[in-house]
């Protein structure tokens, strides 16, 4: 490469915020945004009410009806605009949720070490012996039918991941020798805690928190499918595409739905993948070995 | 210069010790029981917070309406005792090989795993197989190519396919496989009326072929092709994405390198050297792997109509059947942290360092 390419790659290199780099992390980005748009201004895009039977049942995709209609006449186009209502802040929500919980078990965790860390790590242990799927329908189920104890069960299931990642992280900043020094220089714990551990574990959590975001939506709208979330005649993707493989003679009923959590699904993880490889790659990589 | 090396040996710092195999796989062993008996511990608990009432439903009307008949019926199932009496009391029947009576299906939730699990096992068997040759294979393939258009697209690829909800790739497998084309079945492990094959193994094709039955060998195999291609796409993507990291670690090696400056065709380099060395690190996704197969059970199973374990987990999680819950959960938690414990433990075995932590 000649000195000139090089520089002018440099050049770019310093312009643009690492993430907008990676053509991955732009489009990730782009899709993301188009599907807030869509969920915010739901009742200006769609076309009629996600809930009103519109013309005769089971139609293929026309002008008219561009998703065609379902098997009690209402609009699919429709009724996938306003899901973007139900997946898009519920799982917000609820990787936030356990985002925080988790990020506060691990600190503690981290901070006190000894036996309040072996007591926290046992009960990650012990919800990661479970695959996902296996818990969430089982407390999901406990809980009773329903959104938000969906949501409840999948916060159960994902906290843990937080936990190791930011107690992994606490214990090695906490030992790092900046962190020392700054202690030594006079430092209180919390101003250690502050200015030098809190920036070191919000980027892994973000990632982390990114990534998850493709993995709740996925979760959510299978406990829905299985009928566990989302009740009819709520327009939810997972229990549409349900309603699909019921009547999967009429290919777009279940099709375009499960098509939408494909997109929003694929824009968290190209984000997600993007973000990993920009922050520090190998904090995020040593914190997920210690999964 | 005769009395210097016992000097030198007491003052030389001592590495740090690495801990025997055995050593290694005792603590490794006792922290699996550990967790089992937590894991036992938790499928009860949640088991307790189920709200259901087993006197209603074991009861007739009348005998519930008689206090006598539900205090002796409490009595006999010990629901007047204490929580951790229960707890004691369920661990007992456990060890004993007893997990209790489905109210679903009214057989031993023993009895009732023994039916199902097989039906799960033959599609994991070759969904995992498939994927773990086609997802290695586009693995090795990506970290050859890296940074190339191939590896570009495989990237996309690989994420694409994490990021498709199972359950909507079976619906559209199933629409184009069997409603347009009609090449593949729908539904079930044999076609409607065909009675299995005598039962060894409960793997129908394996069975099939012990019975010396080839044409239901290939029917099994038939309707397996469609539930297992859908259940592999998550994990085709998952080993690729491990494989080309786990390449990447080791293609850079000196012996790599001495080995293609010897002349070895690429193929051998590629096999013997690389692959070999990569492999093992591949293996420690095998417990994920699981997870994954199970995860796309539950989904697909209820989709291809496949009588297995995740269709009997659904069934018992919708119906609050607590004895099948506590049951299937056990059962697959312990299965799963097995692997991850046979996982640990090889790689423990091939890598000391691992021993350490």
């Amino acid at each position: 490469m000649s000195e000139l390419a090089l520089g002018l790659q440099r050049a770019r290199r310093l312009r643009l915020p690492a993430a907008w780099r990676q053509p991955l992390a732009i489009a990730g980005g782009v899709i993301a945004a188009i599907w807030i748009v869509i969920a915010i201004f739901a009742p200006l895009i769609a076309p009629s009410n996600p809930l009103a039977l519109v013309t005769g049942t089971a139609q293929g995709p026309s002008l008219h009806h561009l998703f065609g209609t379902d098997e009690l006449g209402r609009d699919v186009f429709s009724r996938v605009i306003y899901g973007s209502r139900v997946s898009l802040p519920i799982a917000l929500m609820l990787v936030a949720l356990a985002a925080t919980t988790g990020s506060i078990v691990g600190a503690v965790a981290g901070y006190f070490r000894g036996v309040v860390d072996g007591v926290l790590m046992r009960a990650t242990d012990l919800v990661f012996a479970f695959p996902p799927i296996i818990l969430a329908m089982v407390v999901a189920a406990v809980l009773g039918r329903g959104l938000v104890n969906a949501a409840l069960a999948i916060v159960v299931v994902a906290w843990p991941s937080y936990a190791r990642v930011v107690r992994g992280l606490v214990l090695s900043v906490g030992d790092s020798e900046y962190v020392q020094s700054a202690r030594l220089l006079g430092a209180t714990s919390r101003r250690a805690l502050v200015r030098d551990v809190l920036p070191n574990v919000a980027g892994p959590v973000f990632v982390l928190a990114t990534l998850d975001l493709a993995n709740a939506i996925l979760l959510l709208s299978g406990l829905s499918f299985l009928g566990l979330g989302a009740q009819p005649p709520k327009a939810e993707w997972g229990s549409m595409v349900a309603e699909g493989t019921q009547y999967f003679q009429w290919w777009w009923i279940g099709t375009f739905p499960g098509f939408a959590i494909f997109t929003v699904v694929l824009a968290f993880n190209f984000l997600g993948d993007s973000l990993r490889d920009v922050f520090d790659p190998r904090t995020v990589r040593r914190a997920e070995e210690e999964l | 210069m005769t009395t210097a090396p016992v000097a030198v040996e007491v003052e030389r710092p001592r590495p740090p010790r690495v801990p025997g195999v055995a050593r290694f796989v005792a603590r490794r062993l006792a922290a699996l029981v550990l967790l089992s008996l937590g894991i036992t511990a938790i499928a009860f608990v949640l088991t307790q917070l189920v709200p259901s009432n087993a006197v209603a439903t074991n009861l007739g009307e009348q005998a519930a309406g008689d206090p006598a008949a539900v205090a002796a019926f409490k009595h006999h199932y010990a629901l007047d005792r204490p929580l951790w009496t229960r707890y004691a009391l369920y661990l007992d029947h456990l060890v004993h090989g007893d997990l209790g009576q489905s109210t679903l299906t009214h057989d031993a939730v023993t009895h009732d795993l023994g039916t199902f699990i097989p039906a799960t096992a033959e599609l994991a068997l070759y969904s995992v197989l498939f994927a773990a040759v086609v997802g290695i294979g586009f693995g090795v393939i990506a970290a050859l190519r890296r940074n190339r258009p191939t590896d570009h697209v495989l990237r996309v690829a690989s994420l694409a396919g994490i990021s498709m909800p199972t359950f909507w790739i079976a619906l559209v497998a199933l629409y184009v496989g069997f409603y347009k084309l009609g090449w593949f079945p729908g539904a079930e492990r044999l076609d409607p009326g065909i009675s299995a094959p005598p039962s060894v193994t409960g793997l129908y094709t394996i069975d099939a072929l012990i019975a010396g039955k080839f044409g239901l060998f290939v029917q099994a195999l038939h309707h397996l092709v469609l539930p297992a291609l859908v259940l592999a796409a998550f994990n085709v993507s998952l080993l690729t994405r491990f494989t080309r990291s786990a390449v990447l670690e080791v293609i850079g090696n000196d012996y790599v390198r001495a080995a293609r400056a010897k002349g070895l065709p690429e193929r051998v380099v590629v096999l013997r050297y690389i692959l070999r060395a990569a492999l093992p690190s591949v293996v420690t996704v095998l417990g994920l792997v699981f997870a994954n197969v199970l995860t796309g059970a539950v989904l697909v199973e209820k989709i291809f109509s496949w009588p297995g374990i995740g269709q009997y987990a659904y069934e018992a999680a919708v119906n609050l059947d607590v004895p099948a819950i506590a049951g299937v959960s056990i059962f697959v938690a312990v299965v799963y942290v097995t692997i991850n414990f046979v996982v640990d433990v090889l790689y423990g075995v091939i890598d000391p360092r691992i021993r350490i932590t």
